[in-house]
């Protein structure tokens, strides 16, 4: 009796995927399609460096929700793992030549530190209140940051370091020559090393991206829900929370980190504005929030939509300012500098109504079953 | 019987996070005496007091004290309508003093000197140590504490959970009198494992057993019939006997 | 060794870490010139940081909340103070100690009632809804923070703002060949008093004695008749408006801040209530002190190392006690 019920339910379940699940499937595909043959579809410079910049954030807004939505533990150092990777990457590839050896070397040193720094956070905070996590990590950012724009020698303090990337990735480099001996062309579409740097970008996020889901879909992901949802009994099962954290906490640093390291290849320039500001980590936490707490695909979401509100709120903004020039303080709060507060605003807005984002809450009945 | 109880639940259900704890709970409370709540471990003596106190919300049901409903009010209204309550761990404030303690179950702050003088008589450890922080009392001083402030002003019902857990025989025995005394003005809801303090105590016994009233009825009757007994409490008797 | 630590616990115990620090400092500096210079602006940024800090530790404490925005009070507090300052400059550069007085009065009670206001409204439309949800409480907060530092940019602008000093709080103090600036006394006085106020409040008041209680059992208050709620917006505005109030001598101690001034302030006191151990003003002293102390020292000492100091600091007393050093009982 019970069996056939729980078939209707499930049955009934899958009809409700139709509406919500369906677009947020196909908005999914879309931007995924969009991001594998963005080189084809849009012919500008500025279009791809968006699309690999969403690329790299996939990868990090993902790790990141291991953390926070699967994990329920709130971190504000994954700038600073994804900034050691950069950097690691950026310093290697300034002091050894653009080779593919400092791009190794350099990425196994950012990710050797990113891990280790997280072993130790993680020991030392993990044990006690999730929020006393949250200060020591924004409190190890903090200092980060402050060392990066002091060591100057080693990082370039402010002004970053610039520097070269593997051969492969110079536009000049021909990958496949044509009858002609010049660089041939696919669908109008030079295959040069500029194609090959974005599909060098493209390979490595969908890989690390594999990577998240495979852990979430793991027995690993299962144990780290139930730790999320009611600590204490996961504990008297037997699962040693702490290293749990730790574990997942050590494993979303190296990810960040790779993705630094990637981000670094591909910008061939690192410096703190791109790589350790804690803007980003905001960016970050806003495209958590948006996409979704606890879903990974909701990242996906989450970075695209937010990539696009960067470019188009702060044009809304320029025409809204210039509209309300004559009055106090107005034009002030709409001018384009100063989008992030009406995306802060949106933020509160987003966590006090729509806690599971809009992947949670599209498609929330399709999770349920 | 025919006096309206100052207690009474009817059709009680509370839920703890997702889990249904108490499924059906209604008995009344006679004023005057020790009423005792017997039953087993998580069979939900301790959820029922915390839902009539107000810390844990009622799903469905209605509670009322002296015939007023209670069951939505806020913790601090139900205590200042002279209810008590003495939780299981006691809830002794370990940085305060035993008098900063007792400072706060005054609703003004200040002590009526017969009553003051009383608890002492009761308990002269509260007077030793009046002075101390009440996190270094042993744990019957801390029961003690519990209890005397519950006392320190004229309440209608003190609501105890489990005050002989823990304790050696003979504070226990001190308790039975200190009880007995407390009855003779306050009307008691004990909770109670203790078969043998509970008999000693109790006028009526209500025992609850997976979330529901197992039995209701007069305690005297319930301590001549054993087989009553074993069948509503064997893991308690076997416990305690 | 034992015997060591009974009579270290008898003369203070972990109080007696901020004399331990300033020995070292004054062994490893040498110079006992420079080193009193640098325990007076160690003390001073000490009781700056506590008042920022306490408000946020006590919040923590009695209602398990902890809030990320709290460095808006901060910025928010100084540059109010630095804004009506600027506004009695008639007064403030004035050669009379009344007016000096007047002007540094009206602009920490400006930045103090900016704190109890907003304090208030924080407190009811931020915080209120996320009470017993740590994580939307982190989330929550840290947007409103984002807000307000947004705010303060569209406000102010985004270059530095100078402060003018009251007359007589300018200068220093020559005393054999130790330098010691007035303001620096000024604000060790100032955060001095405070602490005081504060502790006579939680110890010999009854809203202090339901306070502490009410750290330690929220419940058991309510059990026993008082509206914890109502006690926690009345705590959270006060920690708000110390917070302003800290914020506003640390504008007149930089003399030029900037935006950043709330987030840079807000790793120290993050620091400071983690060392200290989270609910209790004792704590927050403590912890203010030796992050006051060690950042002064260290800045003298290796410059680049500053902050990172602090960061050491903290790692070291977690491993060695992890809730802090003095945190508030908790039963």
């Amino acid at each position: 009796m019970s069996m056939v019920s729980e078939t209707a339910t499930a049955a009934a379940g899958r009809n409700t995927r139709s509406a919500g699940w369906w677009i947020v499937a196909l908005a999914i595909g879309g931007i995924l399609f969009a991001l594998a043959f963005a080189p084809f579809l849009f012919d500008n410079v500025r279009s791809q460096q968006v699309a690999a910049r969403i690329c790299i954030f996939i990868v990090l807004v993902a790790s990141y929700d291991l953390l926070i939505g699967y994990t329920g533990i709130v971190s504000f150092a994954h700038t600073m793992f994804f900034g050691l990777g950069a950097y690691g990457a950026a310093i290697a590839l300034r002091g050894m030549g653009p080779g593919w050896d400092a791009v190794a070397v350099g990425t196994l040193a950012g990710v050797g530190a990113a891990a280790l720094l997280a072993i130790l956070i993680g020991l030392l905070s993990l044990r006690v209140k999730a929020i006393f996590f949250a200060m020591v990590t924004l409190a190890a950012a903090s200092v980060m940051l402050v060392l990066a724009s002091q060591l100057s020698g080693l990082t370039g303090g402010e002004d970053g370091i610039t520097y070269r990337a593997p051969d492969l990735f110079k536009p000049a480099t021909k990958l496949w020559l044509d009858a002609d001996g010049k660089v041939a062309t696919l669908w109008g579409v030079k295959l040069n090393g500029k194609l090959a740097a974005y599909y060098f970008v493209v390979l490595s996020c969908a890989l690390l991206f594999a990577v998240i889901l495979r852990v979430v879909a793991s027995p690993l992901g299962t144990v780290l829900e139930a730790i999320r949802e009611n600590e204490m009994r996961a504990e008297a099962i037997g699962y040693r929370v702490v290293a749990y954290r730790t574990g997942v906490f050590c494993l979303a640093a190296v990810l960040a980190a790779l993705a630094g390291s990637v981000w670094a290849v591909w910008l061939k320039y690192t410096g703190p504005d791109t790589a350790l500001s804690f803007a980003i980590m905001i960016d970050i936490l806003l495209m958590v929030v948006i996409g979704g707490m606890g879903t990974v695909w909701g990242a996906v979401l989450g970075v695209t939509l937010m990539s696009l509100a960067q470019f188009y709120l702060k044009d809304l903004m320029e025409v809204a300012a210039h509209a309300t020039g004559d009055l106090p303080l107005l034009p002030e709060l709409l001018d384009p500098d100063r989008w992030l507060l009406w995306l802060g605003i949106l933020f509160i807005l987003l966590v006090y109504f729509f806690p599971k984002g809009l992947v949670g809450t599209l498609a929330g009945k399709e999770r349920r079953a | 019987m025919s006096a309206t109880p100052i207690l009474s639940l009817s059709g009680v259900k509370t839920d703890i996070a997702q889990y249904h704890v108490l499924h059906d709970v209604s008995f009344d409370v006679p004023e005057g005496g020790v009423h005792v709540l017997l039953g087993r471990n998580g069979a939900g003596k301790t959820t029922t007091l915390r839902t009539i106190m107000g810390l844990w919300q009622a799903r469905a049901g209605t509670i009322r004290f002296r015939g007023q409903e209670i069951t939505a009010a806020h913790t601090t209204e139900i205590a200042r309508m002279g209810i008590a309550y003495v939780p299981e761990n006691m809830g002794i404030f370990g940085g305060l003093t035993v008098e900063e303690n007792m400072r706060l179950a005054s609703h003004d702050g200040t002590f009526d000197p017969d009553r003051l003088s009383r608890i002492h008589t009761l308990f002269p450890a509260m007077k030793q140590f009046w002075a101390k922080p009440a996190g270094a009392l042993s744990g019957g001083q801390k029961q003690m504490l519990a209890i005397s402030r519950a006392i320190i002003e004229r309440r209608d019902l003190i609501l105890i959970d489990e005050p002989t857990k823990g304790l050696a025989p003979a504070i226990i025995a001190a308790m039975i009198e200190a009880f007995r005394e407390i009855a003779t003005e306050s009307t008691i809801l004990l909770v109670e494992q203790n078969f043998n303090f509970a008999r000693s105590l109790g006028r009526g016994v209500t025992v609850i057993d997976d979330g529901r009233v197992a039995h209701d009825g007069q305690m005297d009757a319930l301590a001549d019939d054993s087989a009553l007994q074993t069948r509503l409490l064997s893991l308690s008797l076997d416990q305690h006997q | 060794m034992e015997r060591l630590q009974q009579t270290v616990a008898r003369m203070g115990g972990v109080n007696l870490l901020p004399v331990a620090v300033a020995l070292a400092a004054l062994i490893a500096i040498g110079a006992p010139a420079t080193w009193v210079t640098l325990t007076v602006a160690g003390l001073a940024m000490g009781m700056m940081i506590f008042l920022m800090a306490s408000g946020l530790s006590l919040v923590f404490g009695l209602m398990d909340v902890l809030n990320f925005g709290h460095s808006a009070f901060i910025s928010f507090g100084a540059f109010i103070a630095a804004s009506t300052l600027a506004l009695l400059s008639g007064w403030v550069a004035a050669d009379s100690l009344l007016y000096n007085l007047l002007a540094l009065g009206i602009a920490i009670s400006a930045a103090g009632l900016f704190g109890l206001v907003a304090g208030w409204f924080f407190e009811v439309v931020i915080v209120k809804p996320v009470y017993q949800d740590h994580l939307r409480q982190i989330l929550i907060t840290m947007g409103a923070l984002i807000v307000a530092e947004q705010l303060i940019l569209a406000i102010w602008g985004g270059s530095p703002l100078s402060v003018p000093r009251p007359a007589f709080l300018q200068g220093s103090w020559l005393i054999g060949d130790t330098t010691i600036e007035i303001y620096r006394v000024f604000a060790f006085l100032l955060g001095f008093v405070a602490f005081l106020g504060l502790r006579y409040t939680l110890k010999s008041t009854r809203i202090g004695l339901l306070i502490r209680a009410g750290v330690e059992n929220r419940e058991m208050v309510e059990s026993l008749g008082f509206r914890i709620d109502r006690l926690f917006a009345g705590v959270f505005m006060v920690g708000s408006a110390l917070a302003a109030i800290g914020g506003a001598m640390w504008a007149g101690y930089e003399t030029l801040i900037t935006p950043d001034l709330g987030a840079e302030m807000m790793v120290l006191v993050f620091i400071v209530v983690i060392i200290g151990g989270l609910g209790s003003i004792e704590g927050s002293l403590l912890g203010a002190l030796l992050v006051g102390l060690t950042g002064n020292y260290v800045g003298f000492l290796a410059p680049k190392l500053a902050l990172a100091s602090n960061m050491i600091l903290m790692m070291v007393i977690l491993l060695w006690r992890p809730q802090g050093l003095r945190p508030a009982v908790r039963t």
